[in-house]
């Protein structure tokens, strides 16, 4: 029997074991692969080989690839992500200023979706076989199967009337109090939000359906209602606690999915988030950008893998 | 749920024994059998039908213009003109074409490495499968659509690029999968006598575990084709497209940002993503109905992109995925 602290010193260490990898993985893929950043760069039109040797020189690329590695790493470990060719200023700090835009739209987006699929997933698992249950399934697998983009423009043609389509608030209010900028800012925020959580929904829908309708088959719902409690009763008190459990993994599984959608929803509705850093990094070529914003998803995503992991044990005994 | 000893008695029915039918004939039983199956079957098997033929039925060329810009629909132009005046409705059915050709080609590439992996792992078991699974719960937590831009981006967008690396990049999901079923597959009784009676492994594995498992392969592969066309209009939306093709994904991007949402021009924009979607449902519907013949217990949890990592341990999940197979069969 392994302790508890066992078990989070475990997921900690996995946690850490995953991030070494991605930050190996980063690190390798922009130099082994054909075409990789310092190679274009010296590309310039007309440039000697003297331009070619200086840059070399100037990035460490004529160190042996592991002193490379070694350098990087003493890099990152300083928060040093380098400097991004296209806007000239130190990565991080572009980053850090889109990721403070991703957040809200992700949570959005996210609680949206958890809310509205569970509510569903609910309906769907308790009315089984009624109308109400084809009602929640049919648009569930509908808007699962959706191109995430698409379905941004096609809420930009139904709504872009009356909704703002564009951009993280309005560059034209003139002089705006505190009010009028969070207005402004959450009126942005509806559309991509939205589109993020209809493709996000759908998935629990299904798994909570699913699992609500394996809980009630299990033994003590049956006895609970051969006791006699009202079926609501059974709901809450039985069904709904184990029904949405695993939705919290599947949450954390998701993350990789989420961001993925994120950097969709942020390029069609032109929300400067890290997803629409990754989307200007690869038109404007620029690597270290793209390599910054890379790293900071696969960190974001194997930290809320990480969380979800503890908040799943705190919440499921059973697991060791 | 049935003990893992049950499975050892000989009077157990399903797999305990060496099956009456192949497996791969129930999965076709489960197809004609399951409504929805079927109903994604006929879609799935006319939208490839019509990319097969493309040249055949397509009005116009689409490397030409026929008309004004953005035209309606009209009785000429079944679905109107894009915004360099190309037939929509020519460029959806060759569009298409490259679509499937990217999800079917991706997808066997996913399959073909999943199967190898899980089947290994789950066979070999030990260090092997330790190094392998752990190299697929790295390929579970990380983002993949931004490692695909990523690799994608360096290595050159070119079709057979994207393809290459939708396909080495999804894997994940049918090695998991195939590997549990190997493993509960490994101790029963037929495979344990094949192996007393002095079969090799290679044996083993193509004769007696390869054929178990190819339900459940054919069911991810469906369930991996839309997950690559998905990626493949992602990434072309992207700007990681191949510029010289055409694909659905280009088409939905061209309507992207050439101005068919601000002209109002629906007709360019509408049908490339409703194909999508259909494309992905029936794919969906497939693996769905194969995998719950297979494992009703399963319903409909396996429509998650990523399946989640349900209570019990390996061990108690193997046992419910075989009493379920067991449940069907009785």
């Amino acid at each position: 029997m392994r302790s508890k602290s066992d078990y989070i010193l475990r997921r900690i260490a996995a946690a850490v074991g995953t991030l070494f990898v991605a930050v190996s993985m980063n690190f390798l893929l922009f130099r082994i692969l054909p075409g990789s950043a310092a190679v274009s760069m010296a590309r310039v039109p007309g440039a000697g080989p003297g331009l070619r040797e200086a840059l070399t020189r100037e990035f460490g690329l004529n160190h042996p690839l592991y002193v490379q590695y070694v350098l990087y790493l003493w890099q990152l470990v300083h928060l040093n992500l380098a400097v991004s060719f296209y806007y000239h200023q130190p990565v991080l700090g572009l980053l850090i200023s889109d990721l403070g835009n991703t957040i809200p739209l992700v949570l959005l987006g996210t609680v949206f979706s958890v809310i509205f699929g569970v509510l569903t997933g609910v309906v769907g698992a308790w009315l089984r076989g009624s109308v109400f249950e084809h009602l929640s399934v049919v648009p569930a697998l509908a808007f699962y199967a959706t191109p995430v983009q698409w379905l941004g423009l096609m809420l930009i043609l139904l709504f872009g009337s009356v909704l703002p389509t564009s951009g993280r608030s309005d560059p034209f209010l003139f002089n705006p109090s505190f009010m009028q900028e969070s207005l402004s800012v959450l009126n942005h925020l509806i559309l991509p939000s939205l589109t993020l959580g209809l493709v996000l929904y759908g998935q629990y829908t299904l798994i909570v359906r699913s699992a609500m309708l394996e809980t009630l088959c299990e033994d003590y719902v049956l006895t609970a209602k051969a006791v006699g409690y009202t079926k609501p009763r059974i709901l809450r008190a039985y069904a709904l606690r184990n029904g949405i459990l695993p939705v919290i993994s599947v949450i954390a599984l998701s993350a990789g999915f989420i961001v993925g959608g994120a950097i969709l929803v942020e390029t069609v509705f032109n929300y400067p988030g890290v997803g629409l850093a990754v989307y200007n990094a690869i038109l404007n070529r620029d690597y270290p950008m793209l390599q910054g914003a890379f790293l900071i998803l696969t960190v974001s995503v194997v930290l809320c893998n990480l969380v979800a992991d503890l908040i799943y044990f705190r919440l499921d005994p059973r697991i060791t | 749920m049935a003990a893992p000893q049950i499975h050892e008695l000989p009077s157990a029915e399903g797999l305990t024994e060496a099956p009456a039918s192949s497996p791969m004939a129930k999965v076709w039983r489960a197809m004609w059998g399951n409504k929805t199956a079927f109903v994604g079957l006929v879609v799935l098997s006319v939208l490839v039908i019509l990319s097969i033929f493309a040249p055949l039925i397509a009005p116009y060329p689409i490397n030409q213009q026929v008309g004004q810009p953005f035209s309606p629909p009209s009785a000429h132009h079944l679905l109107g003109l894009d915004d360099a005046g190309y037939d929509v409705f020519s460029l959806l059915l060759y569009g298409m074409r490259i679509s499937l050709l990217v999800g079917f080609s991706a997808t066997v590439i996913a399959s073909v490495l999943g199967t190898l992996i899980g089947v290994v792992a789950g066979y070999r078991g030990g260090v092997i499968d330790n190094l392998l699974m752990r190299l697929t719960d790295y390929f579970l937590v990380i983002p993949l659509l931004p490692l695909m831009i990523v690799v994608a981006d360096l290595w050159g967008a070119t079709l057979f690029h994207i393809i290459a690396v939708i396909g080495l990049l999804s894997w994940t999901m049918t090695a998991i999968v195939i590997r549990a079923q190997v493993r509960s597959l490994r101790e029963y009784m037929f495979i344990r006598r094949a192996r007393a009676t002095g079969a090799s492994h290679t044996r083993i594995i193509v004769q007696h575990i390869l054929p178990q498992v190819m339900p459940l392969v054919v069911a991810n592969t469906v369930l991996n084709i839309s997950y690559a066309v998905f990626t493949e209009t992602a990434l072309a939306f992207l700007g990681i497209g191949d510029p010289s093709q055409v694909s659905l994904g280009t088409m939905i991007e061209f309507g992207f940002q050439r101005g068919a949402i601000t002209d109002g021009a629906w007709w360019a924009i509408v049908p490339p993503g409703l194909l999508v979607t259909i494309i992905v449902l029936a794919c969906s519907l497939i693996g769905r109905g194969i995998e719950t013949t297979f494992n009703p217990r399963l319903s409909l949890a396996h429509l998650s992109m990523r399946r989640p990592r349900l209570i019990p341990g390996p061990g108690a999940s193997q046992n419910s995925r075989a009493g379920g197979a067991n449940g069907t069969s009785a």
